[in-house]
């Protein structure tokens, strides 16, 4: 095969590209992970709802793109904080398989509820006009939206990691989750620290579906098949630090986009593929402990 | 827990066997409408499928001749267990005597046995694969309105002569996207064209970016969407993203439904070549049924080539009784009569059915227009050429099915 | 922390006796069945699922493993029993041969891997090994993609038993569950189990005890896998097709939730429910998406409120062994 390099440069930019999505949802997957010890299941549900949300925004009260990234989140937040103060914090002190299952069966309510109401087909979602046409870059033809989307996910999952790692209040929540009791003892009120990381987890995955919402169909069913292409990501990234979450997010985009180029037919089972091959030689993950 | 629910299974069944014996007139018939009701299909077949189905009973004048004609609705959720199970429950229990509808290969061809096995007759118009009447015919089936063959060279055939002599594909990686890429290919050959690369996707794609820009850099005249459903819908919306139509090449979708135009939007969906056998806005006909299914449906949405097709295909049916006199319950030879039998109706015109089962019928290709050419709702399509019914579908001597060796 | 079983067994000789007269009773019923004009392609299926259900429960219920890609193994025994009764035409006793010693091998294979993480990592795991063989399928040329394998012959089972009789069919269909499930029963009530249960409550003591815990799990997940694959490769007997429908991660999941309802770690609790799912289906039908939702509310009051199901439920309530 005659390598173009022009056409691989491109891949690679596109690869990068669906390695944010990968990245603000396994990093969102990370942080309640952190907290809650529970696999966020319905996690491509709420990553969903956040597209829906600006769907509704702009078509019912006529609120744009711009907007619906800062209230989107929130809305889905409020909503994630609502499904922790109600039901999962029920489960704390139980096997960690309960918040699986559990988160399980509620991303099946709400898709099957969007589902009802939406039909399976989608909805369109313009592109701003501050965002629309395309840079030529010489090797490729760049849509400027796209460019926006790497960007400002970057942006984002630093500023996260940025919050987690290097304030005050990111400490309190390391060390709430490394010994809750210790830290109530400080006077810190560990299970609101709780709901609002959940809610900054989903509200993370709510961010994911506004950006998404341009470029793919507004449709019911976009987070569930995605979804367990991110489980394979934070297998093989571990989930022990937010900023191992991150990298691999992007990495396996790229790994991704190579796939496309060099054979297309592997590319949806590309990533599951380096899963299995990561836990034959390092079955904690790349960056994780064991858990 | 057991014998409760043991309990409530067997008054059901009491119920339904009663059902049964109740119907022992030669003047009733009862028509499922299989169709996946909420998901994937429910705007193409759906709910829409079950009303055609009402209104060809309604117009077909029996049941000012003492008919009793009913008709019960299921949903297949896109699975061949679930569909089949219906299917079986309908024939064995329910006594419904014809199947329509059924979108969806996988469920179409599951259905297709069984109703075989069970002698009552299936007139499917939601399924795309050309199986139904070739490799697996069968002499209870007649398949109305579209198949692989007919998209793939109603599109192929009339583009390359329209001058897109260059062909680049994206082609869902699975059998039904072989299938049309393969028949396509064939055609454009042989009308002079030529496929320059082509990319395979795996099905459910979310984002098509690498494989269009390997298609834009292709440079082909055309590019060929040999995909269904959601990844021809997200697919079309991405090349306009990436600036694909605006460049000069074109896109054809190889199969495509005015719902599907219908969510895209003309903005998106503006230029796009494609085959259907039904548009509403073709004549008077066409356009007074339209109006009146699109009064009746929940959200007023015009009917598709597939709810046409259900119609139609119902029409043909229930003059064929009229003409037995009777419904005799004996599916292969009810189907056999249909075919022997010209079709004539206000939405296909007149055509035939073949020995296989293939009703034939003139298709049309479409290009979507601009939203400045659009007059209002649902104006979308301009008529660029009409294939002729005996041109549109495999010819019989090509066709595998064991019917034709008698 | 509580272990995800909630219903502890007493063992012990009135355990045994309660099991003994249960599997009494069900067999009874089960061999009624088709005499009382019920629709025996649905008690049929139910009893495909039933197993399914069994075997998934040894590795939760017994081992502690939550396997989120269950279906594969289904899906897999089913394609391959109907490639070789439809293409290779095999009579079905090697068709059902040929079904489950492919999951069988899946299983090893599977197996091999997951077993290296616990608790949700495994789950995770699981689920998307399932997807990778999900879009192997989609893509193999031997599962005709979308449309499945279709009209599969039935068949005579031995040369003489003739499966297209629905009343025939439901009694080899029955003989196979009965055999699968006395198989899971004798496993863990064998040392073997024993072991298992160990493991589930505290892998470190299982191993300082001298146990090479890994072998255990492995074998309990090849075994679970090997049985799932014989309820997938009975299924094809029944619907005559094998479809992406078997292999896609909503069977894993309705997989864990008839198990879940049942009661998981129960012996019969996975019977009863893979009954209640499938009725539930069947008779809901009509309602379309909302089937998820159902199922989906399911999920959540099984886990907030009722995490013994029902028959874990019952057995407490009377303080037996079920």
């Amino acid at each position: 095969m005659d390598i173009n390099l022009q056409a691989l440069f491109a891949q690679l930019l596109v690869g990068l590209i669906n390695g944010s999505f990968y990245a603000l949802l396994s990093l969102g997957l990370a942080v309640i992970f952190g907290m809650l010890n529970i696999i966020n299941f319905a996690h491509g549900a709420l990553y969903m709802m956040g597209a829906f949300c600006a769907y509704f925004l702009l078509n019912v009260l006529g609120i744009g793109y711009w907007y619906a990234l800062i209230i989107a989140p929130i809305v889905v937040g409020l909503f994630g904080i609502l499904l922790e103060r109600t039901m999962l914090q029920w489960l704390s002190g139980l096997d960690h398989l309960y918040g699986l299952l559990l988160t399980f069966g509620l991303g099946l309510i709400i898709q099957g509820v969007f589902q009802n109401y939406f039909g399976s087909s989608g909805l369109p979602y313009a592109i701003p006009e501050e965002l629309r046409g395309g840079i030529n870059l010489g090797f490729m033809f760049l849509p400027v939206y796209r460019g926006w989307v790497v960007v400002f996910s970057l942006a984002v999952c630093l500023l996260t990691w940025f919050l987690i790692e290097r304030t005050q209040l990111g400490a309190y929540l390391r060390a709430a989750t490394e010994n809750p009791t210790l830290v109530r003892a400080f006077g810190i009120n560990v299970p609101r620290m709780i709901t609002l990381t959940y809610g900054l987890g989903v509200g993370l995955a709510a961010l994911a579906g506004v950006l998404s919402a341009p470029i793919n169909q507004v449709r019911p069913l976009m987070g569930a098949d995605l979804i367990i292409v991110v489980f394979a990501v934070v297998v093989i990234g571990g989930m022990g630090s937010i900023m191992g979450s991150i990298i691999t997010g992007f990495a396996l985009g790229i790994i991704e986009g190579l796939t496309k180029y060099f054979y297309p037919e592997a590319s949806n089972t590309v990533v599951f593929v380096l899963m299995v091959l990561v836990l034959l030689i390092k079955p904690a993950g790349l960056t994780g402990r064991t858990a | 827990m057991r014998a409760k629910l043991m309990a409530g299974l067997l008054s059901t069944v009491a119920a339904l066997t009663l059902a049964g014996a109740a119907m022992a007139d030669d003047k009733v018939v009862k028509i499922g409408a299989l169709s996946d009701q909420s998901s994937l299909y429910a705007d193409v077949g759906g709910p829409g499928s079950t009303l055609a189905a009402q209104m060809a009973a309604e117009d077909s004048g029996l049941i000012a001749k003492g008919w009793k004609i009913e008709v019960i609705s299921g949903d297949h959720q896109n699975k061949p267990d679930i569909g089949s199970n219906i299917a079986r429950q309908w024939l064995d229990i329910d006594k419904v005597d014809v199947i329509v509808d059924v979108p969806n290969s996988g469920v179409a061809l599951a259905v297709n046995n069984i109703v075989k096995e069970k002698n009552a007759v299936y007139l499917n118009s939601g399924a795309a694969s050309s199986d139904l009447t070739n490799a697996q015919c069968s002499p209870n089936t007649v398949h109305w309105t579209y198949d692989t063959y007919m998209l793939a060279h109603g599109t192929g055939g009339a583009l390359v002569k329209a001058g897109g002599d260059t062909w680049y594909f994206l082609t869902a990686d699975y059998a039904f996207g072989a299938a049309l890429e393969r028949d396509t290919t064939a055609v454009i050959n042989a009308s002079g064209g030529r496929v320059v690369g082509g990319v395979k996707h795996p099905l459910n794609t979310s984002d098509f970016s690498s494989f269009l820009l390997q298609a834009q850099a292709s440079k082909a005249k055309i590019i060929g969407l040999a995909n269904a459903g959601g990844d021809t819908t997200n697919s079309i919306k991405q090349a306009s993203e990436f600036g694909i139509v605006a460049g000069g090449q074109k896109l054809a979708a190889l199969l495509l439904f005015i719902s599907d135009v219908h969510a895209l939007g003309l903005n998106v969906a503006q230029g796009l070549n494609f085959t259907e056998t039904f548009y509403w806005d073709t004549n008077d006909q066409t356009r007074a049924f339209a109006k009146r299914f699109s009064e009746r449906m929940k959200n007023k949405q015009m009917p598709t080539m597939v709810h046409a097709g259900v119609y139609a295909a119902l029409v043909h049916y229930f003059k064929t009784l009229d003409q037995m006199g009777g419904n005799s319950r004996d599916g292969a030879k009810i189907v056999e009569k249909m075919k022997s039998m010209p079709t004539d109706d206000p939405l296909f015109g007149k055509g035939e059915i073949q020995p296989n089962g293939r009703a034939i019928h003139p298709a049309y290709l479409f290009e979507v227009k601009k939203p400045s050419e659009s007059k209002g709702p649902w104006d979308y399509y301009k008529l660029v050429a009409t294939i002729p019914a005996d041109q549109a579908f495999t010819p019989l001597a090509d066709s595998k099915c064991a019917l034709l060796k008698k | 922390m509580t272990s995800i079983t909630e219903n502890a067994m007493p063992v012990g000789r009135r355990a045994i006796r309660d099991e003994m007269i249960a599997f009494g009773i069900m067999t009874a019923v089960l061999m009624a069945l088709p005499f009382t004009g019920v629709y025996p392609f649905f008690v049929m299926q139910g009893l495909c699922f039933a197993l399914l259900a069994c075997a998934f429960n040894l590795l939760i219920g017994y081992g502690g493993l939550l396997s989120f890609g269950h279906a594969m193994f289904l899906g897999t025994a089913g394609y391959v029993t109907g490639h070789a009764l439809k293409v290779w035409g095999l009579p079905p006793e090697l068709g059902i041969i040929a079904g489950t010693a492919a999951a069988a091998a899946l299983g090893v294979l599977t197996g091999l891997i997951a077993i290296r993480r616990q608790g949700i990592y495994f789950a995770m795991i699981t689920l998307a090994l399932a997807q990778l063989m999900y879009f192997v399928y989609l893509q193999a040329p031997f599962t005709h993609g979308e449309d499945g394998i279709q009209g599969i012959p039935q068949g005579h089972l031995f040369g003489f038993i003739n499966l297209s009789n629905p009343t025939t069919l439901y009694f080899v269909v029955l003989a196979g569950f009965l055999f699968g499930f006395l198989i899971i029963y004798r496993a863990i009530n064998s040392p073997f189990g024993e072991v298992l249960k160990a493991i589930r409550e505290n892998e470190p003591r299982a191993i300082s005890l001298g146990y090479r815990t890994d072998h255990y799990k492995l074998l309990a997940f090849v075994l679970s896998a090997t049985l799932a694959g014989f309820a997938g490769s009975l299924k094809v007997f029944v619907a005559q097709n094998a479809s992406l429908t078997d292999v896609h991660w909503t069977m894993s999941g309705e997989i864990v939730l008839m198990t879940l309802v049942g009661g998981l770690g129960t012996v019969f609790g996975p019977v009863v429910g893979a009954f209640v799912i499938i009725a539930m289906q069947q008779y809901l039908a009509g309602f379309g998406q909302w089937v998820t939702v159902i199922q989906g509310a399911i999920f959540v009051i099984c886990v907030l409120t009722f995490r013994r199901g029902v028959v874990g439920e019952i057995a407490h309530y009377f303080k037996r062994s079920l």
